[in-house]
Order: structure tokens, then C-alpha cells, then sequence
């Protein structure tokens, strides 16, 4: 059965296309939790699950890899689920589909939570996460385009992924294309210059078809962003380059839900979401803790952490 | 801008033939968008801008975007011509090549404008020349170093045509056209324009004249000189190299830095599999103050510098 998460709002949403850009339903995708089956109908339940599924799924790889930065993939876990189980439009079966939705993940560290939602929306089998950084694994340490299909463009340096997004919104933009472009960064990675020129641009063509989601959980590698080189106000600073600015919780899949799947049609601005996030999110040792930025956890850490995200 | 030493009659700035090949490849395929930071009119794209406004993206001074938009665009189904000065656009973008260009493997055309020490008295900060080996080294990027107008118009198109990443030297420094007898462009095919066996001279871009004229000058002393334009750097045409070696000397001439980059590169190959003398001419690094004409007569990167090199690499042989 397909079914189509519809955005509000007004898009073009005709049978054949529905068919096309239908995100997976749980029958679908090679990955189902039992309490899924019954959650097709409410998209909101249904990212709920998918979010939990991602925490459970990307702490096993970092487990098994003994490698990861689980912090980042905690903070990122819902809005990753939200974009894959309410909002963009893609086809797993066709993921060079000129009219997809892209997804840039510009945190390209943040592997974990990226190849789990992937597998979970059916670009890949969910086996193939047991290869995670295991030598000759598509699974590098960061996303690579031409290893796996779902990702857009090769990151891991900072500071690449909105440069790269603007240039596939503006490449829609020429187009006068139905197709929206959505990145996510960290926060820290705010601080490579690389964002502040791309966000001149984006602001300064009106990009309405691009979405800046932050995942602000306020923890870089070594220290809180505000105690080494402060964003603060970091609002105001994306509206005076011109962009669209809401500011939401990070882990309420509802908020996550309505923002961005909100039609970005006649704003006239790119959009730039700053999701309030905590690192190390669903586990209580890992909770706004830096050390979990690229911590790997032991035995003990893993078991009680599976048991906290139940 | 550096005062440009009047253009001698017949002599061309291959910047022109970029943009009327850009324009003509943009007649024939909606595809194809310029991207520019700023330089729209250093990059001779004055009339594109004219004629498609909208299939330009001006990015403003902001070379790290303009390289990343560039993959964007891509992403999206262009064929982007991202050009800017080459000393910027790799310099100052050089993780965007790697990353978002070469490491993705996207089909983008990086278009190098004033290449090499055109800007001459403008200083190192403005001199391209290290470019070569900074780029050659990104294994899936194609890199090309046309010699004259009618190599730059080739490579352009071979690089439109090609799906994948390319980047591509352009020289305001003016050039005459080449004589060939036997006028065929292939991207990692490089080209004999002159026959001899008694050494090879092996040049690329705005070098090759001057190899070409050094050769005549040797043959005087009945020094026959091989010329060889390695117009390709990658991937490199080693076939070619390899046959070079077997007339026993091997001089190459570039306007890049002495270190990593043609030289480099046809040292690498030699030094694997067949060791002959060789000459590497060049830049020695940071340069002085001076013209581009300047600073090519002062590092002896002429026809007589060329065959001063010959002769003495011939004692060795």
C-alpha cells in the first residue's frame, strides 16, 4: 500500500506523483519495528518510532565499529527521521530522480544517524549497516555519493554543505523547479567562513526552495560553541543575510513536522530552521555531555544505553 | 590589472576563444551556466552575461561558494563553467576541488583564468603557479593547459563533453597559433609537434611556442629536437613520455613552479621506468617584481633559455 505523507500546502500531489516521491510506509522498508505497523497513519507517531529506531541502530554500529560520533547522530536523530518519514519527496528505487527533494548532510561526521535513516527509508539494506567502517564498507566514516545511493555530495570537511545545497537551489531556481533542497549543519560548523558567503548568496537570490536546519545542540568537538567562538545571537545574524528564521525544539517531532514540511512558496526567502538540540540526546550519560561528541561507548555504556531507548 | 604588453599582430588571448566557446556550447545546450565570483569581465563573460542573465550565477567575491555552487548546479543537472582567476579559484578553494568537486566526482568545468604569472607585477599573490601540482594530484580531476587558441577551443568542448570533472588553464598571455600538420584533440593524448630524436623537449600552454622556436634554433646546430605538447597533465599520456625517453634526454618547460607540476609529473614516470637525463624549466617559487615578459626573460623561460638547456643536457646524455 502506498500512501503519501502530503505537505501542507500547495503542491502539485497527483496519483503518479504521489507514487514517485511516497515516502517508504513501514510494508516497504526493510526496516520495521512491530510497534510501527500500526503508526502508517500518523506521521508524527510513525517519525517517533523511526527516531528511536535510529538512536538504537546508529549506537550499534558505533558499538560494533568501536568508531562514531554518537553525540552528533543523538542530536540529529529526529530531525533526520522527520525530513525521512514526513517530508521530502524520494524515491529510494530511483535516487538520481532529477525531480527529488534533496537532503545535504552537511555534518557528513554524523554517519550513524545518516546510514541508519537511509536504511531505514530504503536506499540501502539495513544489512549493509554491519559494514560500518570495516575496511572496503560503502559505509566510509563520512557520506560518499558515489558509494551509496541517497547521498548528494561528499562531506566531512565543514563548512560544504551549504555551499553545495545553495547550488542545487539555485540550479531549481533557474529551473522554476518543484524540487526543495534541505541541509543540515551542526552548530559549531557555523564558525567555517564557507556558510557566511553561501548564506550571502542564498539570501541575496531569495532562495525560497532552501531549508538550513541547525542542529544546535550548543557542543563542538571540545567545548560549548559560546565558549569558543560564540553565535550567539545566531537568529538575528541569518535574518541580516536575508533568510527566513524559526526556532523550535529540535526533539519535538510535531514542531519538526509543521516547520518543515510547511510549502516554502511565496516567501521569498530562504528558510533557516535553528533546532535547539541536546548531544547526546535519549541517553542519560550522553545528555549535553562533549565528551560523546566522538565518544565510543563499552559494554556496560551500550547495554544500559539500549535499555534507555526503549 | 597588470599593464598587458601590447598584443604582437596575430597573437591571441585565449580568454576570447573561452568565452565565444562557452557561448556557442550554451547556443546548443540549456545546460550550460557560467559561474562567476565577481569575474564576469576578467573571465571575458561580459557578452554570456548579456545574452543568457539568468544562466549566470554571480556569486560575488566568494571563491569557496562559487567552486561548491558550482557542484551544486551540477547536482541540479547543469553543466557549470565556474571560471575565476586561477590563482584564487584553487588557492583559496582548494578543499572545495577536492571535496565537493573531484572527491564527489561531479561534472563541473573549472575554468582557470590568468593562469601562470600573467599578472606579473601584480606579485605571488596573484601568480598562479602552483596550480599544476596542487591540482594534478586530485587522481579524477581532468587537467588541461592549452597551448593556443585552437587547443583551448578543443579542450573546452572535450570538457563539455565529458562527464566528470575538469579543470582547465586559461592564459591572457598572448599566444600565436601553432602550426600542425595533423590538427586532433584528445583529452589525455599528447601531441609531437615537432619529430627528432636526439632529445625531447616536453611543454605545455603558453610554453610550447617557445619550445617550438628553441627546436628550430637547435636544428641550426643540427640539434634535432622532439617537441612534444603534454597539453593533458591528467591523466598523463606516460605512452608518450615513455617513447620521449628513448631519444636519451628529456627537457621540459612549463610556466608553473619547477616543483610538482609537469616536470614533476614526467619526472615521476621516468624515474619509474626508464631514468634519462632531464631538465625541469620553470619558476624557482615566490618570483620579484616584474612584467610577465620580465619575469619569463629573467628566468631564462625563452627559446634561447630552452636551448641553453638542451645543449647542456645533451653533454650529459
Amino acid at each position: 500500500m502506498m500512501r503519501y505523507l502530503s505537505r501542507q500546502g500547495g503542491r502539485e500531489e497527483g496519483a503518479a506523483q504521489a507514487a514517485r516521491t511516497a515516502p517508504p510506509t513501514v510494508e516497504e522498508t526493510n526496516v520495521t519495528s512491530a510497534a510501527s505497523a500500526g503508526l502508517a497513519n500518523d506521521p508524527v507517531a510513525l517519525i517517533a518510532d523511526k527516531a528511536l529506531w535510529i538512536r538504537r541502530r546508529s549506537f550499534q554500529m558505533v558499538y560494533e565499529a568501536q568508531l562514531g560520533h554518537p553525540g552528533g547522530d543523538f542530536s540529529a536523530a529526529d530531525i533526520l527521521a522527520t525530513l525521512y518519514f514526513g517530508v521530502l519527496r524520494h524515491d529510494p528505487s530511483n535516487p538520481r530522480d532529477p525531480g527529488r527533494d534533496r537532503f545535504v548532510m552537511s555534518k557528513g561526521h554524523c554517519t550513524g544517524a545518516f546510514y541508519a535513516v537511509l536504511a531505514a527509508a530504503g536506499f540501502f539494506p539495513e544489512a549493509q549497516l554491519t559494514t560500518y567502517m570495516q575496511p572496503l564498507s560503502k559505509l566510509n566514516g563520512h557520506p560518499n555519493r558515489n558509494y551509496l545511493p541517497g547521498v548528494e555530495t561528499n562531506t566531512g570537511p565543514l563548512g560544504h554543505g551549504l555551499p553545495v545545497a545553495t547550488g542545487i537551489a539555485i540550479a531549481g531556481q533557474i529551473d522554476n523547479a518543484e524540487f526543495r533542497t534541505f541541509v543540515l549543519t551542526g552548530d559549531g560548523e557555523l564558525q567555517e567562513g564557507s556558510n557566511w558567503e553561501a548564506a550571502l548568496t542564498a539570501g541575496h537570490r531569495k532562495l525560497e526552495n532552501l531549508t538550513l536546519i541547525i542542529d544546535r545542540n550548543r557542543l563542538q568537538q571540545g567545548a560549548r560553541t559560546e565558549e569558543t567562538a560564540s553565535l550567539d545571537p545566531l537568529d538575528d545574524k541569518w535574518r541580516a543575510f536575508g533568510w527566513h528564521v524559526e526556532v523550535l525544539d529540535g526533539h519535538d517531532h510535531r514542531a519538526l513536522y509543521e516547520a518543515l514540511s510547511k510549502s516554502p512558496k511565496g516567501r521569498g526567502k530562504p528558510l533557516c530552521i535553528i533546532a535547539n538540540t541536546f548531544k547526546g540526546k535519549g541517553v542519560s550519560f550522553m545528555h549535553d555531555n562533549v565528551a560523546w561528541h566522538h565518544g565510543v561507548p563499552n559494554k556496560d555504556q551500550y547495554e544500559q544505553a539500549m535499555r534507555e531507548l526503549a | 590589472m597588470s599593464a598587458a604588453a601590447p598584443q604582437p599582430a596575430g597573437w591571441h588571448d585565449c580568454r576570447d576563444t573561452f568565452s565565444k566557446t562557452v557561448e556557442a556550447l550554451a547556443e546548443a545546450d540549456p545546460r550550460i551556466v557560467t559561474v562567476v565570483s565577481d569575474s564576469v569581465g576578467s573571465s571575458k563573460l561580459v557578452n554570456f552575461r548579456k545574452r543568457w542573465p539568468e544562466r549566470m550565477v554571480n556569486v560575488g567575491i566568494a571563491e569557496q561558494t562559487v567552486v561548491a555552487v558550482g557542484a551544486g548546479l551540477a547536482n541540479g543537472g547543469k553543466i557549470p563553467f565556474v571560471s575565476a582567476a586561477a590563482c584564487f579559484l584553487t588557492a583559496r578553494a582548494m578543499e572545495q576541488i577536492k571535496a565537493d568537486i573531484a572527491y564527489t566526482n561531479v561534472n563541473v568545468k573549472l575554468i582557470g583564468q590568468s593562469s601562470g604569472i600573467a599578472y606579473g607585477e601584480l606579485g605571488p599573490t596573484h601568480h598562479s603557479i602552483e596550480d599544476m601540482a596542487w591540482l594534478r594530484l586530485l587522481n579524477n580531476l581532468t587537467l588541461i593547459v592549452p597551448s593556443d587558441p585552437w587547443e583551448t577551443e578543443q579542450a573546452i568542448r572535450a570538457a563539455a563533453a565529458l562527464d566528470g570533472p575538469v579543470f582547465i588553464r586559461v592564459s591572457r598571455m598572448p599566444v600565436p597559433d601553432l602550426p600542425r600538420s595533423n590538427a586532433r584533440f584528445e583529452i589525455g593524448k599528447a601531441e609531437t609537434l615537432r619529430e627528432g630524436d636526439d632529445l625531447a623537449i616536453i611543454a605545455n600552454g603558453v610554453m610550447v611556442h617557445r619550445a617550438l622556436a628553441a627546436a628550430e634554433a637547435l636544428a641550426a646546430e643540427g640539434i634535432a629536437a622532439r617537441v612534444i605538447n603534454m597539453s593533458t597533465v591528467n591523466p598523463l599520456d606516460e605512452a608518450t613520455i615513455l617513447d620521449a625517453a628513448k631519444t636519451g634526454a628529456v627537457v621540459t618547460v612549463e610556466e608553473h613552479s619547477v616543483r610538482g607540476g609537469l616536470g614533476g609529473a614526467v619526472a615521476e614516470v621516468l624515474a619509474t621506468h626508464d631514468p634519462v637525463p632531464m631538465r625541469i624549466l620553470g619558476f624557482p617559487g615566490f618570483l620579484p617584481t616584474g612584467s610577465a615578459d620580465w619575469l619569463l626573460e629573467h628566468f631564462n623561460l625563452n627559446a634561447a633559455g630552452i636551448a641553453d638547456a638542451a645543449r647542456q643536457l645533451l653533454a650529459r646524455k
